[in-house]
């Protein structure tokens, strides 16, 4: 009777298995399927790889983390969108639309001026994308409308002006020799300094996310509807609304600490999920995080192999983007009220 | 078992809607809620469904204060069946339905093999059980009508609330969906429902109540409340009445 999810959630496999396999073995030191899967297997296995040391290396020490760190950022923002997009019931939102993205950037960019250590800005970065949601959805409940969605969506909207304004005042004083080309490159979102270390706190709060959603997956279905009809229904739509803003601002946050702004996957992946398996959250979920993962694995791959100098993820994420939201635009009739 | 407003001052926050409110409903009974637009229909509605606080006065549920319910407890005694939309998301016809039976389960769970039985039980009431795997955005208005009003009985409750049920069908199907209002009553449920047509609430209805700028102009048995005299002072508009010979059946046209 039920039309089968199993060929999309198969197709989202397939790309994230793709973008692996790309990520590891394309780039300025290419590296054979052949001695990846030597790699591989002697890493799980404890034995020694018989390649050579450099080969080991660059897909271990080098490419591992990025990899790792890219399908992470990628699933994060997946989720995250998927789970706005519901909870605000309309499908052109982003995971940055109650301000993540621009706390996270003034967080960041606070912490190049001080000159901060990695960490520290990362960890700026992080707090500053929940202090900046945290700081929407407080005045947005504190305006009493008729309809809380949209005043929080407009709050989102003027805080995230506000943080923009910070951003630029902390460019504007920065040293423009050192401090202003990191900003500039943070903000533009890139992988290239993902490594190891950088895997736990990336991992931990997309991972815990992740794993709440996907718990409430029915409930965001009901949530999807009209505020009044999902209490009818029998969903405290309030607290549920707070539970689902913190997960997804969690996995927001880290990915924007670790790999700096990166717009559209967020907005593009969930669609794309949704066109393989449907509006039920409990098939989106796990494959927009899928999906998300290996989208984000074939830009990372295409932004440092297609020029001589790396290209920021996030002029690359937002060239594919901008078509597809103005093809989803000119779709919308067809689709959505 | 009884819903009943008492003395309701019903509205938002920032400005009263009516005042002095009196309404009763019945488990088996039909009771429809007439009125000029604007005169508090929907805010009465929403404020017997306990998706707004009345201003003063209370509503008591079964003899409880309806506020003393958890908004799960409620949903499964009150269902309520808005005005048809399309929808954000193209969810199937039985992920709809489904979504009744939320009230049934828990904070982490999925609808069970047992909702999906009774999903699927009211579908086959409706005569819909076809349209199970469609996306609900695919569907006709008079279906998705169907469909809401499955889900709600879905919900297993004892009342059922429709607002403006047959505002957007078509005429075959606004006589559809009033024969399914009075199979409601039959079946036990007390049914409420808004319509701007008095003829759809000669029609589904035991009882009528007017109202009109959020005060009450006459409530009671549809065959003494609904007259000429007293739609012309609901609606300030000249009424009138035909009745057909063979039958005796009567109907009211505006002008």
């Amino acid at each position: 009777m039920k039309r089968s999810a199993l060929p999309g959630f198969a197709i989202a496999i397939a790309v994230l298995i793709a973008g692996l396999l790309l990520a590891f073995t394309v780039g300025r030191y290419p590296v054979s399927l052949g001695d990846l899967f030597n790699v591989l297997l002697a890493k799980i296995s404890g034995h020694r790889a018989d390649v050579s040391p450099a080969v080991e290396s660059v897909i271990l020490q080098v490419r591992g983390p990025r990899v790792l760190a890219a399908a992470l950022v990628g699933a994060a923002l997946a989720v995250a969108g998927t789970a706005f997009q519901g909870l605000f019931r309309n499908p052109l939102v982003s995971p940055d639309i109650l301000g993540a993205s621009s706390g996270a950037a003034l967080g960041a960019v606070i912490g190049i001026y001080f000159s901060l250590g990695v960490f520290a800005i990362q960890g700026f970065a992080f707090i500053g994308g929940l202090f900046a949601v945290a700081a929407v959805y407080v005045i947005g409940s504190a305006v009493r409308a008729r309809d809380p969605i949209l005043v929080l969506v407009l709050t989102g909207v003027v805080v995230g002006a506000l943080l923009g304004a910070g951003v630029g005042l902390v460019k504007y004083l920065a040293d423009p020799y050192n401090q202003l080309p990191a900003m500039t490159f943070w903000l533009l979102g890139s992988l290239s300094a993902a490594n190891i270390s950088d895997l736990l706190p990336l991992f931990g709060p997309v991972a815990l996310g992740t794993a709440i959603l996907i718990a409430l997956r029915w409930r965001m279905n009901v949530m999807s509807l009209p505020e009044e009809e999902a209490r009818a229904l029998g969903v405290a739509t309030g607290p549920l609304r707070v539970a689902i803003v913190a997960a997804a601002t969690l996995t927001t946050s880290a990915s924007v600490a670790t790999a700096g702004i990166i717009g559209w996957v967020g907005l593009v992946v969930p669609h794309l999920s949704r066109s393989l398996v449907g509006p039920d959250f409990a098939r989106l979920l796990p494959t927009a995080a899928i999906l998300g993962g290996g989208y984000l694995l074939l830009i990372d791959t295409l932004a440092r192999t297609m020029a001589q100098v790396e290209i920021p993820l996030g002029i690359l994420t937002a060239a594919v983007g901008t078509p597809f939201f103005i093809w989803l635009l000119a779709s919308m009739q067809r689709n959505w009220s | 078992m009884i819903i009943e407003g008492r003395e309701l001052t019903i509205g938002y926050p920032d400005h009263t809607v009516g005042s002095g409110l009196n309404v009763a409903l019945a488990t088996g009974e039909v009771l429809a809620l007439l009125g000029p637009n604007g005169g508090g229909k929907t805010t009465l509605l929403k404020t017997l469904l306990g998706l707004l606080k009345p201003k003063a006065g209370e509503v008591q549920l079964g003899g409880k204060p309806l506020s003393a319910y958890s908004i799960r407890e409620r949903a499964r005694v009150i269902a309520y069946v808005p005005q048809v939309h399309i929808g954000t998301f193209a969810f199937t016809v039985e992920t709809v339905v489904l979504m009744g039976r939320t009230a049934h389960g828990g904070l982490f769970s999925r609808p069970s093999a047992h909702d999906r039985e009774i999903a699927y039980a009211v579908l086959e009431r409706f005569g819909i059980a076809a349209l199970a795997a469609r996306p609900y955005t695919m569907i006709s208005g008079g279906e998705r009508q169907l469909v809401l009003l499955a889900r709600a009985l879905a919900q297993e409750p004892q009342f059922i609330v429709l607002d403006e049920p047959t505002a957007s069908l078509d005429f075959g199907n606004q006589g559809k969906v009033m024969n399914e209002i009075r199979a409601l009553a039959k079946s036990g449920h007390g049914v409420l429902f808004t319509t701007h047509d008095p003829n759809h609430a000669l029609r589904a209805a035991d009882r009528a109540y007017l109202l009109r700028e959020g005060t009450r102009i006459a409530d009671g048995p549809v065959a003494t409340v609904l007259n000429r005299e007293q739609l012309e002072a609901l609606y300030h508009a000249s009424v009138d009445r035909l009745t057909d010979r063979e039958s005796g059946a009567v109907a009211f046209l505006p002008g």
